[in-house]
């Protein structure tokens, strides 16, 4: 159970409270909602990219992360296809640097060239550490394309390509600004060592005169049904062949998101699952096999991917692994299975518990979908999936139509 | 109007409290520490062993040992163990370091006595089924293949043996020695280490008295030892600061790591050399993340590190840096060094990494388990809780002199072996 209280300033940023007496630190998580989803298609790469000039300056301070090292404090943030998310944690007793920093930098950036300059370069080498420079590095590089035709999921956080990243003026990086970093597209959460008047306070204080904008409305194309098998071949200096089949799923606040979250589970979390015990130990198919959900906001995809041993023809690696989830859709889950996924799931769910961070993180990400206290019914959701619902989901997610195959194969 | 040009005052942090180990000793001298504290109901409970008896003849004897300690027991199947552990959302972990073979759970309080007692049969009865390993040679060997394809990797293994030689610090893998490995080698290996005598076992989180009593009924005069145990130990030569350049012609990027042998833990040097190594490349803000990724882009991310391991300890700066500029990065690492060593650092810089510092330092003590690693830091390095003390008094006092003084006796250019993989420009 995380508690929380929640209040919102007159220019509409959200702040929602969590004391834990247990710590002496403190954390100011601000959550934007705009992700890689909500770029130009002729500009991607951009969320993050900006993101990296978040900690280029602001109006009035000229540097980010000095002020806050210097009170004993650490940051960092990431971006998804969905979200933008920035998190201070430092000694409680210094949180007003915290306060001071964080709104300095949603008032305004400096907007300094050198600053783009560097970031795109320091971008690019992320770009080719992480994606070109790694075996299987660019494999959603290809799979999001396939995947999706009309949703702006069909490019991946980093970008479509390193062009795109190269090409960012300063003019971009302004309006980008201007449309998506304003109170009202932001919620904070402040955790730890704190006192909810006190927040009151330094809320009013640091944040309460920054200018009203109003909440930039999203209008992004839908994924129409996919209606047939797609399939991709690709050849690389790889040593071992691969294989990623995704197929289409629910969006996060689908109830339909639970079933197939645990249909996940059964198939590839821990030793016991099926996927691990049954093609890799039992059937000794694949050196390596996963499935697991992007769990996007908008409609995400389910994934399975695997490695075959050498001598294993990609025809037989891929018949077992349509024997499995055609096993799902064929046969109820045994009580069991069900329970030892949702006994897994209500661990997993304590265990998170024990850092603030994570809680922070958390209740930033549910107000999002629409009401932090939803976090605290998360188990229970989880708890209330039958096994006919597992089916039926299963039913619809894994359909031939429905799927998009990548063999990697090595050269 | 407020002036958002001026900060905010601050402090610096004055207490750090560290939730002290209670000691246990088990009926057959097992060596139980108990570290209590937090609000959710569940406990980490670590089986920690002494890599010993090390030969360079069956280098990966220990570690899949210790990767096959729940693929099967005299009683139980490697499914049944995994069927176990994942029906009580608990996590049954191996764990391979240089030093230590560990067996780590996670387990809700309230399914200890069906979890428990999996993790005993796992130590003190595994039988490692010939049809097991068959897979996790086949799996450790396609895996491996992959992993020699990342240049970072390959640094590292070529700087581990470049700086250890021919011990388990510096072992290079190879597929070859996976095909080596047999049951009698793992049955032996597995005889010898995992005994009460060559064991700890650390227990933290919310440690109820009714989880003492089951530890104690498991693993105490029940657990049966008494062989002879020799711990490993090594010694290493002085390198003599060579490069190692692994040229790999498609490479967009090339792994840098530079390092060398040097003190761990136990040397009254090692809270003065980390300051040392905080302002160089320990945090976002250090001088080589300053220099080459926030001013000149070369890199996604610069480090370095000073590591404690029992028999040595090592420093090392490591990052991946685009081909074109490799040679130039490397330049720029060179002079941020002998500025250390020619420069007293300002008053200005050495306060924010003395602040830095202490709050990380509070930062990551955030519950029962991570006060349980601070212990196992000074408790296998032989130290008691006055290293932290000593810590947060040389960290709040250290001066310029002393850091330049450092900087000259440990971090000689010459000495650095270079290890690049990838392309020089």
């Amino acid at each position: 159970m995380v508690s929380f209280e929640r209040f919102t300033l007159d220019n509409g940023l959200r702040v929602l409270v969590h004391e834990d007496p247990t710590t002496p630190m403190a954390v100011l998580n601000i959550l934007y909602d705009v992700g890689a989803r909500d770029e130009n298609p002729d500009q991607t790469g951009f969320a993050h990219l900006f993101e990296h000039l978040m900690f280029g300056g602001s109006i009035n301070i000229p540097s980010y992360d000095e002020p806050l090292q210097r009170v004993g404090g650490e940051n960092n943030a990431f971006t998804s296809n969905d979200i933008t998310n920035y998190y201070i944690t430092l000694p409680a007793v210094n949180l007003e640097t915290a306060f001071w920093l964080e709104s300095d930098r949603m008032l305004s950036l400096a907007f300094s060239e050198k600053s783009l300059e560097v970031q795109r370069n320091v971008v690019s080498e992320e770009f080719k550490q992480r994606y070109l420079n790694q075996p299987y590095g660019d494999v959603w590089l290809k799979l999001r394309p396939l995947a999706y035709k009309d949703h702006p999921y069909k490019w991946a956080t980093i970008g479509k390509s390193l062009k795109h990243i190269e090409d960012a003026t300063i003019d971009d990086v302004k309006a980008f600004f201007k449309k998506h970093y304003n109170p009202a597209n932001a919620i904070m959460v402040v955790g730890g060592d704190v006192q909810l008047e006190e927040v009151k306070r330094l809320s009013e204080k640091w944040f309460g005169n920054i200018p009203a904008i109003g909440k930039s409305q999203r209008n992004l194309p839908a994924e129409l049904p996919q209606t047939e098998a797609r399939i991709e071949t690709v050849k690389a200096n790889v040593p071992l062949d691969a294989i990623y089949k995704v197929f289409h799923m629910p969006a996060r606040t689908d109830a339909g998101y639970y079933s197939a979250d645990l249909i996940s589970d059964i198939l590839s979390r821990g030793n016991s699952s099926r996927l691990f015990r049954n093609l890799l130990k039992d059937q000794k198919l694949f050196s390596d096999i996963n499935a697991y959900l992007t769990g996007s906001l908008d409609a995400g995809l389910f994934v399975v991917e695997g490695k075959p041993l050498p001598g294993i023809s990609m025809e037989t690696a891929e018949a077992a692994i349509w024997a499995e989830l055609d096993r799902v859709k064929s046969e109820l889950v045994s009580e069991q299975e069900l329970t030892k996924v949702k006994n897994k799931m209500e661990s997993t769910m304590v265990f998170s518990e024990m850092s603030l961070l994570d809680k922070a993180m958390n209740l930033a990400y549910f107000e999002l979908l629409g009401d932090a206290d939803q976090l605290n019914s998360e188990t229970g959701k989880y708890l209330a999936v039958s096994a006919e619902e597992i089916q039926k989901q299963a039913q619809s997610i894994f359909r031939k139509e429905n799927s998009s195959t990548l063999y990697y194969l090595a050269n | 109007m407020i002036d958002r040009t001026v900060a905010p005052s601050f402090g610096q942090v004055e207490n750090i409290e560290l939730l002290k180990a209670r000691p246990i000793v088990l009926g057959n001298g097992l060596k139980v520490f108990s570290i209590a504290g937090g609000e959710q109901d569940l406990v980490r409970i670590e089986f920690i062993f002494e890599n010993i008896a090390y030969t360079a003849l069956k280098p990966l004897q220990a570690y899949a040992t210790n990767t096959m300690l729940n693929d099967g027991t005299s009683e139980l199947s490697s499914s049944e163990i995994a069927d176990k552990i994942d029906y009580y959302g608990a996590f049954l972990q191996t764990d391979f370091s240089n030093d230590q073979s560990s067996v780590t759970l996670y387990s809700l309080n309230k399914h200890l006595s069906a979890t428990l007692p999996i993790v005993k049969a796992v130590i003190s009865d595994s039988i490692f089924p010939q049809v097991e390993l068959d897979t996790f040679i086949r799996n450790q060997k396609q895996k491996l293949s992959v992993n020699l394809e990342k240049n970072d990797f390959l640094s590292r293994k070529i700087f581990n043996s470049v700086l250890f030689g021919n011990t388990l610090y510096g072992y290079d893998t190879r597929a070859e020695d996976y095909d080596k490995l047999t049951r009698d080698q793992l049955q032996e290996y597995f005889s010898m280490a995992y005994q009460p005598e060559n064991c700890t076992v650390v227990i933290s989180g919310k440690v109820t008295d009714a989880a003492l009593t089951l530890i104690d009924q498991l693993f105490g005069a029940s657990w049966k030892g008494g062989k002879v145990i020799s711990p490993n130990s090594f010694n290493f030569y002085r390198g003599s600061g060579q490069e190692h350049y692994v040229e790999k012609p498609e490479a967009l990027q090339s792994a840098i790591r530079l390092g060398k042998v040097s003190i761990n833990r136990a040397h009254s040097d090692f809270p003065g050399f980390q300051v040392l190594n905080t302002i160089l490349g320990g945090y976002f803000g250090s001088r080589l993340m300053a220099n080459i990724r926030e001013d000149k882009g070369y890199t996604y991310g610069i480090g370095s590190a000073l590591v404690s391991m029992k028999n040595a300890g090592y420093f090392f700066i490591a990052s991946e840096v685009g081909a074109e500029v490799c040679s130039s990065a490397i330049d720029e690492i060179h002079k941020e060094i002998e500025i250390l060593k020619t420069q007293e650092v300002s008053g200005q810089e050495l306060g924010l990494v003395r602040n830095y510092m202490l709050g990380s330092m509070l930062g990551g003590l955030e519950n029962a388990m991570s006060h349980a690693d601070k212990f196992k830091n000074i408790y296998f390095s032989g130290l008691g809780y006055d290293y932290y003390q000593n810590y947060i008094k040389t960290v709040k006092t250290i001066t310029p002199q002393e850091l330049l003084a450092l900087a000259k006796k440990y971090l000689d250019w010459a000495e650095l072996e270079k290890v690049i993989v990838g392309k020089k420009s």
